[in-house]
């Protein structure tokens, strides 16, 4: 069985990032990883190769530096990498990338399975595996908080609105995990030294059969303005009088 | 003239509050405004639409648009789209209003923009970026209907009192559609206040240590009235309270007159569920906390000790 996974690079995963002069997140020379919240599809999708054979391929668009990302992914056990970099890239809406990705999918051949996260930690668009998903005329299960392969059909339990759900689904299929479908493992010293010879493709947009209309983005920043942080209220220690100054601000709200 | 459509989420249970928000918006921006209702539930929904603004509705209760890939559902909107070529389609942030929103990028070409919390413009969204800590206005560009996902509780729902008029959907089931089943659907119970119509939400994390620890919250929110009980991820990652409770960026938006957080450390992807309310109390044994710098009143403490003589408190006022 053979599962891409798709890794972004997001810069600042534990912090705030910070917008650049154009406007546009500052990517280069950003505390940047791979996203935490691609590990837990990944470590997934390497339990089920291990299980049952095949390869993990893990695909990333993003600046030269998201190579960070694949790097991880394949210290943490993908076989191989792609990553798609083109200045034309800057700038990139959901549709742009996920155009640029479904050709990556389509030009790996036969994948089993291609697995997202919900949402980005940076974006958090949550549309783009989705958008993918109907490029390449795959059926999704969004949401899933487990995900097996049996008997050659895709098993997920998945949130919804009302609880939740066991769906089957043939594969291919595309499907996005939150952070319940495994826990990720930490890369071994021998992981990270083998990831170095690992192969990672870099093609370029004309190998992927994209021309420069297929990535114009669709959206451009009119503006941006500080948000109007709230001042700091009043901290402090938990004590004998810490109920009573409580209730007397559930009374002030009336809502005692 | 500008054409503006709402994308209504239905269930033979009503329609989601979200709908009604969303009517407020497009009436502000157009006064020729469609809603869209696709799902069981749909038919009977047209009428809270029309009330609030829909001067159409488009409504098919057809089974086969609710099955778990969104498919169904995004290839009938983009038939209807294509006919009725409204300028702007309006979704929630639910998750099958993104799933069928993605579908719909792929199949127009159209933009999505996501986690807006305004239409200042008819071409233009706003968004909150970083954690909520910097305001974007992007211009939407390319094939039309652009596609904006709102954030939840943006708007204020609005009574207009008119009615819609009501036009059939014809499904449109896409060639090579994978047969997908559900296997098992598992409804958690809705009992209670919801968190939507709280006047106070008490919201419990990893800080309560396991699922005993939201009874002590459900105890407070009895002795408050009116109140709902929500959760952090972290909460809700552990398996310790369903995923309805979550609230954040991937859970529910609230602006209850007051939110109590206790052993929540107030992550940016939580503070964007919560940071709206009107008056933020806050329990964390972490002085260093950033839900310290969101509360109105930080309280730097054992919330087992804080929580159950605030509960006596309450009861003491109120008598329950
Ligand atoms: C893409 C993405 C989406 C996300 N979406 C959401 C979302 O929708 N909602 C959400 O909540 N999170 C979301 N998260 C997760 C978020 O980043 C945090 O990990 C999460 O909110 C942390 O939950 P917490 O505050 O309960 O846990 P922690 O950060 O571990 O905080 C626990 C707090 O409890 C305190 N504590 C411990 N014991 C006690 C005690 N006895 N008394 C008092 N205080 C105590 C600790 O001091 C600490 O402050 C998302 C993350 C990502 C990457
Ligand atoms: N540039 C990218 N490269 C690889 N994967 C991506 C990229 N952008 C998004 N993804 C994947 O799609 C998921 C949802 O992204 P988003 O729509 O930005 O919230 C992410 O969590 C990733 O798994």
């Amino acid at each position: 069985m053979n599962v891409a996974v798709l890794v972004k690079w997001v810069p600042e995963p534990q912090g705030t990032p910070a917008l650049g002069e154009d406007h546009l997140l500052v990517r280069e020379g950003a505390n940047g990883a791979l996203d935490p919240g691609d590990e837990y599809g990944l470590e997934r999708a390497l339990q089920l190769v291990e299980r049952d054979g095949g390869d993990v391929v893990a695909v990333s668009m993003g600046p030269e530096v998201a190579n960070a990302a694949v790097q991880r992914a394949l210290a943490m056990g993908a076989s191989r990498g792609v990553h798609v970099t083109d200045p034309s890239l800057r700038g990139a809406d959901t549709l742009v990338t996920a155009r640029v990705l479904a050709a990556v999918i389509r030009s790996l051949g036969s994948i089993d399975l291609v697995v997202a996260a919900v949402e980005s930690t940076d974006g958090y668009t949550g549309t783009l595996p989705i958008t993918i998903a109907e490029l390449l005329g795959l059926p999704s299960v969004t949401f899933a908080t487990a995900l097996d392969v049996v008997e050659g059909e895709l098993r997920a339990e998945r949130q919804t609105v009302a609880g939740s759900e066991v769906v089957a689904s043939p594969i291919p299929a595309l499907v996005t995990v939150t952070t319940g479908v495994a826990a990720p493992r930490y890369p071994s010293l021998k992981g990270v030294m083998g990831a170095k010879s690992k192969p990672v493709d870099r093609p370029s947009l004309s190998d992927l059969g994209l021309s420069s209309d297929d990535v114009r983005p669709t959206q451009s920043i009119a503006g941006v303005e500080a948000a109007a942080a709230k001042s700091g209220g009043r901290v402090i220690e938990a004590g004998p009088e810490t109920a009573v100054e409580i209730a007397n601000l559930l009374a002030e709200a009336r809502v005692i | 003239m500008t054409s503006v459509w709402i994308w209504a989420d239905v269930t033979t249970s009503g329609v989601a509050s979200s709908a009604l928000e969303l009517l407020t918006k497009a009436r502000e921006l157009s006064d020729d405004v469609g809603a869209v209702a696709l799902g069981p539930g749909a038919t009977g929904a047209a009428a809270v639409l029309g009330e609030h603004g829909a001067g159409v509705a488009y409504v098919s209760d057809d089974d086969r648009l609710v099955e778990p890939t969104s498919r169904v559902a995004a290839h009938t909107l983009a038939a209807l789209v294509a006919s009725g070529s409204p300028d702007v389609v309006l979704f929630p942030s639910s998750y099958r209003a993104r799933d069928v929103a993605g579908r719909l990028q792929a199949l127009t070409g159209a933009t999505v923009m996501a986690n807006a919390v305004d239409l200042p413009a008819i071409h233009r969204a706003r968004a909150e970026v970083l954690g909520g800590t910097t305001i974007v206005d992007i211009d939407l560009a390319g094939p039309t209907p652009h596609l904006v996902l709102l954030r939840p509780q943006s708007f204020e729902p609005r009574e207009v009192g008119g009615s819609a008029d009501l036009v059939a959907v014809d499904v449109v089931e896409p060639p090579g559609l994978a047969d997908v089943r559900v296997l098992e659907r598992n409804d958690a119970s809705a009992d209670g206040t919801k968190l939507d119509d709280a006047k106070v939400v008490v919201s419990g994390g990893r800080g309560l240590g396991g699922p005993e620890g939201f009874r002590l919250l459900e105890e407070l929110a009895d002795a408050i009235g009116g109140s709902a009980v929500g959760a952090s991820r972290a909460a809700v990652d552990a398996g310790w309270v369903p995923y309805a409770m979550q609230i954040g960026q991937t859970g529910a938006t609230v602006k209850p007159e007051v939110y109590l957080a206790a052993g929540i450390s107030g992550a940016l992807q939580h503070a964007v569920g919560m940071k709206a309310s009107r008056r933020i109390v806050a329990i964390t044994k972490d002085p260093e906390a950033p839900i310290l710098k969101l509360a109105d009143l930080g309280v730097v403490g054992d919330l087992f000790q804080v929580i159950p003589a605030l509960t006596e408190e309450v009861r003491r006022r109120t008598g329950r």
